[in-house]
């Protein structure tokens, strides 16, 4: 059997720290409810330069500078031992500052409704256009489009016609409402969409860039982001995914959009896998961009607690999935884990759906897999606000489970932990910390035999959409090609066949 | 604690008191489900949602404490591979804070 295997991945970091003071959930929710917000007052001390962004330790290892294993052996506060000669390029991505950031969203935006200020347009278009991976990219004249006065940005803000943007704390353009009545296409949505399309971008070009995938030999892209795209009469139409395959020059790829909350990029990959397996498509990408809600989500904690602001990160991956080429790790799509409507909500119902259920159908154990990658959240983010220590957390489940079936003893629990585990690294995005981050370490760790096999988990919390009480769950196992390809019908072996039954028959015939 | 929740307790404690009404927590981490149990109890310390200012003064019970109250099998079949996963002394310690 021919399995799909992962040929490739990018990541990319974009440092938002505008974004997180003026439109993090937990900033609008307080401006709200609380105007006069000592949390409000005191978050802008909090906000860190983009250099420390760089030089912060979990970032380095999203876009590949530093392995997971090269991570644990920093001590934490990670924030307080930054890498000082750290590079904003890395292996497998890169990190962006805000400035250009709001560039790029200019750049992918086809409707004309991101207006920026003359000379702050006229500063990132020199940046863009010397940025090694963005210059020429399809639509780059939009840099030279549609500039404006900062009186004209600041009267359209002020009659709620178009949403501000900031860098540095200044007013520097705005993204306007693209429908007069249409909630579904307001100010706000417009530059929600606009984020996770700019993000996404991003992160298909590092792709491109580090694989040296030709863009167009993409088939298929399937976008999993947590945004929705469309208008009043379709909320969730969609399509982010050919909106970023057009920017990007895939004009032979066609596309749509998965959800399932964080579990989004699991199922999609899974998909992915599928229709490479069935030969319905050669190169199948799955990506998502950022998500702005998110930024400054335990802020109030991290202020409190006199720490830096560090939910300052976009996330967006990119992940490419080919056929077979008996090199690249395989994708086991006999073990793909799911959680069923019908498997129960408890965290242990959700884990035997998703990590023991798949590894007993193919007759392995739980020790058997050298590596987990469930949700890979940055502990230093999430500790503070009282989340605990999320990947940590999945790895006792899973060595509970290993208690519970017999597999180790009790008091091996924590060595199995510590064998299978590793640091979360990855920004509190939703989508972006589950399990994907570590697709592009893993890749690497089995080509070069240090690991045979990891397992990437997906969880989703579908119940904040208020429809089902359900959890989801999805994983699937990454493991060593074994070195061959199944060419299918093998003609020769065929006429061997056919030559040895004619012969055995004449014999029988000529004892007769 | 979650504002929706925090509306629902408040709605489920108008509508039947709070005498015959116990609050039932699977927090995973000691500070959150004490943040839980202060916020049915004297109100939401974060100021957050409708239990702002609001004393319902509902006890809340971490699941932990009411094994005996469970069905053995049911128990084994959802709670104990987090029984050796949650340090269940310090949650349960810190939810029982809030029922003195």
């Amino acid at each position: 059997m021919n399995y799909p295997v992962v040929k490739g991945a990018g990541y990319a970091l974009i440092q938002a720290s505008g974004m997180l003071v003026h439109y993090g959930t937990t900033q609008t929710t307080e401006g709200r409810v609380n105007p006069e917000s000592e949390h409000l007052q005191k978050l802008p001390g909090h906000l860190r330069s983009f250099e420390a962004a760089v030089k912060y330790p979990p970032n380095q290892t999203y876009i590949g500078n530093i392995t997971p294993d090269g991570l644990s052996n920093i001590p934490r506060p990670w924030y307080e031992n930054p890498i000082n000669d750290a590079d904003r390029n890395g292996k497998y991505g890169e990190i962006m500052p805000e400035d250009e950031f709001i560039g790029l969203m200019k750049i992918v935006d086809i409707f004309d409704l991101v207006v920026l200020e003359e000379k702050f347009q006229a500063s990132v278009k020199e940046k863009l256009a010397a940025h090694p991976i963005l210059a020429g990219i399809n639509k780059f004249e939009n840099m030279d489009k549609n500039i404006s006065a900062i009186d004209e940005i600041k009267k359209m803000t002020d009659e709620h016609l178009a949403l501000p943007l900031y860098f540095e704390g200044k007013l520097v353009g705005c993204v306007k409402k693209a429908h007069e009545f249409d909630d579904a296409l307001s100010a706000h949505v417009m530059f929600e969409n606009l984020v996770a399309k700019a993000s996404a971008v991003f992160a298909l070009k590092l792709l491109l860039a580090k694989s040296g995938l030709d863009k167009e030999d993409i088939d298929y892209i399937i976008e999993c982001s947590e945004e929705a795209c469309g208008d009043m009469n379709q909320r969730g139409g969609g399509n982010f995914a050919k909106s970023i395959g057009e920017i990007c020059g895939c004009i032979n790829a066609t596309g749509s959009d998965t959800r399932s909350f964080c579990a989004g990029p699991a199922h999609a990959l899974v998909e992915a896998a599928a229709l490479v397996q069935a030969g319905v498509y050669k190169n199948v990408v799955v990506l998502a961009g950022g998500c702005t809600a998110k930024l400054g989500m335990n802020s109030k904690e991290h202020v409190k607690k006199g720490m830096p602001a560090l939910e300052d990160m976009l996330g967006a991956f990119a992940v490419h999935i080919g056929e077979n080429d008996g090199i690249n790790p395989v994708i086991r799509t006999d073990a793909v884990g799911r959680h069923r409507i019908g498997s129960g909500a408890s965290p242990q119902a959700v884990m035997t759906a998703i990590v023991t259920d798949p590894l007993d159908g193919i007759g392995y154990k739980i020790t058997d897999v050298d590596r987990y990658a469930p949700e890979m959240q940055n502990p230093e983010i999430t500790e503070p606000a009282g989340a605990g220590d999320v990947p940590q957390a999945n790895y006792k489940m899973i060595a509970a489970l290993a208690v519970k079936r017999g597999e180790i003893a009790k008091a091996d629990m924590l060595n199995t932990v510590s064998s299978f585990g590793m640091p979360g690294f990855a920004p509190t995005q939703g989508h972006i910390p589950s399990g994907v981050p570590f697709i592009g370490p893993a890749r690497d760790m089995i080509l070069s035999g240090k690991i045979n096999r990891a397992m990437v988990i997906g969880k989703g919390s579908l119940f904040l959409g208020r429809l089902t009480n359900l959890f989801d769950g999805v994983s699937f196992l990454i493991e060593k090609n074994p070195g061959t390809i199944d060419t299918g019908f093998d003609k020769e072996l065929v006429r061997k066949m056919i030559g040895e039954a004619m012969s055995d028959f004449a014999k029988s015939f000529s004892a007769e | 604690m979650d504002l929706e929740n925090q509306a629902r307790i408040k709605e489920l404690t108008e509508k039947y008191g709070k005498d015959d009404l116990i609050v039932v927590l699977g927090g995973a981490e000691a500070e959150a489900s004490g943040l839980a149990a202060e916020t049915v109890s004297t109100g939401d310390p974060t100021f957050a949602g409708p239990l702002s200012g609001v004393s319902l003064g509902l006890k809340a019970y971490h699941v932990f404490e009411l094994k005996d109250q469970v069905n053995a099998d049911v128990y084994d079949e959802q709670i104990s591979m987090m029984e050796m996963v949650l340090d269940i002394d310090e949650i349960v310690n810190e939810v029982k804070t809030y029922r003195k």
